[in-house]
């Protein structure tokens, strides 16, 4: 029997996957990325959209569920499960392991979903209106609880290391890898598949996120409606999907002859603590996530070449965002380049941090920035570059990917090549 | 035992368990031989309801072990 590796405390990425408004894996959405492409269109999975002040969202194209478990789940699972099956599915083909009883000890996992089931809360409390509680599914709270992508990836791969789930709204994905980073860091496992999924666009997640007029109104122009840093922008769109990424110990990955993406270094997280929805106007959470995150990774703010921006296009979070950079990075906000790809993708709430991450590892890989689409009349400091419009090539050692969240959550995640 | 509702049993287990038809025999049990665990019976025994427009009571569904069982369980039921 063989013995794996002592932990060398150090994590590096070996698989990644993902469900995307630009399509399921990421052979077919990363070109569209760098293309420039939205995914934003008429919400097709909805009736009566009149009644809805926001009308358009990024909906998973051609997913079919039976590709990934068999019919019966496929007919009951929420699509947040769906995604994260599949996402986390596509993410261990990719890292290409041999899942040994030893290995399978070692190996945990942490996908986190900013709400959970929230079309299955919606289609069943429908049964209480109706005074009809006991015509409520079994299935209903197993597959409408936020942990359920954790349970069911480790019972369908049998792998039994650390397994939890984290909820921090839209920094889910990026709290969930973080946190699989320092389980591995800390020795806690040898691999972990750590990510976020989210399914919102059904009538209650659109009606909620309506009312807090987080959204765009922008309904005749789906493809122009996410904006981020533009002077036009009025409100984010809204996203499913799921992405997923394996980790896995160095030495471990070594050993075994593993393709490795890259080397996460560094994990900053905190609180604004002053709103539930409005982030603190001199982005004062963000900073501190920022600097936490290369304090962790023993790096100068100067090392980093690119930063994935929170950037949802919202009026109020985007300048909050630029005017932390700026504090954070001082002069060398400058030479450094911040995109936003919700631009195209939307926002997937609690996934974004994940799909976002899986963006910059891609990047690092290809030497190529993704851009902001929709970027005409820029709102931010113009001496920032937004990557407007179109991907620009550019080496990149260090990259860093932001993730906020309702409730203050600040994430911030820095990964280098490995 | 009624055909008709042996046939009716037969089509909503295939579709509630994803099973073949040809394994819906009156022997089979639901959870030995068709795979179903405790949740899934819950859901199937809630689609004979609605399929039969019957109420099977939590106490009664011990009873219900087999596709026979079943088919004689309401059998009874739609006869009453």
């Amino acid at each position: 029997m063989s013995v794996l590796p002592e932990p060398s405390g150090r994590v590096v990425v070996t698989g990644v996957g993902a469900v995307t408004p630009l399509g399921t894996g990421v052979d077919v959405f990363w070109p569209k990325v760098i293309a420039g492409e939205s995914g934003i269109r008429r919400i097709q999975q909805m009736e009566n959209l009149e009644l809805y002040s926001c009308q358009i969202a990024g909906e998973i194209p051609d997913f079919e569920p039976s590709d990934w478990v068999d019919k019966k789940d496929a007919r009951r699972m929420d699509p947040f499960l769906l995604y994260a099956i599949a996402a986390a599915t596509m993410a261990l083909q990719d890292a290409n392991v041999t899942l040994t009883d030893e290995l399978k000890d070692e190996f945990g996992v942490l996908i986190g979903s900013g709400i959970g089931g929230l079309k299955s809360m919606y289609e069943q409390t429908k049964f209480i209106h109706d005074l009809k509680p006991d015509r409520v599914s079994p299935f209903f709270v197993p597959y409408m609880i936020a942990d359920m992508a954790s349970g069911l990836v480790s019972i369908m791969n049998d792998l039994r290391g650390p397994n939890h789930a984290i909820v921090s709204a839209c920094s889910t994905g990026a709290n969930a890898i973080g946190d699989a980073y320092e389980i591995i860091k800390r020795g806690d496992a040898r691999m972990m598949i750590a990510g976020g999924s989210e399914a919102p666009v059904n009538p209650i997640g659109v009606a909620g996120f309506c009312a807090c007029r987080a959204m765009t109104s922008r309904n005749d122009e789906p493809t122009r409606a996410s904006r981020p840093f533009d002077r036009d922008r009025d409100g984010f769109v809204m996203g499913e999907g799921a992405g997923t990424l394996v980790l896995e110990d160095r030495d471990h990955a070594l050993a075994r002859g593993a393709k490795i993406y890259c080397e996460i270094v560094g994990y900053g997280f905190s609180a604004d603590a002053y709103h539930i929805t409005s982030p603190h106007p001199e982005g004062r959470g963000a900073a501190k996530s920022m600097n936490m995150a290369l304090r962790k990774a023993g790096i100068e703010p100067t090392a980093i070449d690119y930063i994935n921006a929170h950037g949802t296009s919202t009026p109020v979070g985007d300048p909050m965002e630029i005017e932390a950079v700026k504090k954070v990075f001082g002069e060398h906000a400058y030479k450094l380049a911040v995109s936003s790809t919700k631009s195209m993708h939307g926002h997937t709430l609690g996934a974004a941090g994940a799909i976002e991450s899986l963006i910059c590892i891609l990047a690092m890989r290809d030497g190529i920035m993704p851009p902001t689409i929709n970027l005409e009349n820029q709102d931010t400091d113009l001496g920032i570059n937004h990557v407007p419009n179109v991907a620009q090539k550019r080496e990149l050692n260090y990259v860093l990917n932001n993730s906020f969240g309702f409730g203050g959550h600040n994430v911030s995640l820095i990964m280098t090549k490995g | 035992m009624s055909t008709d509702i042996f046939e009716r049993v037969k089509k909503v287990t295939v579709e509630e368990l994803d099973v073949k038809a040809e394994e819906v025999v009156t022997e089979a049990s639901f959870t030995e031989d068709l795979g179903a665990d405790s949740l899934d019976v819950v859901e199937l025994v809630m689609a004979f309801e609605d399929e039969f427009g019957i109420e099977i009571p939590d106490e009664e569904v011990g009873e219900i072990k087999t596709v026979g069982n079943a088919v004689d369980y309401i059998s009874k039921k739609v006869a009453g």
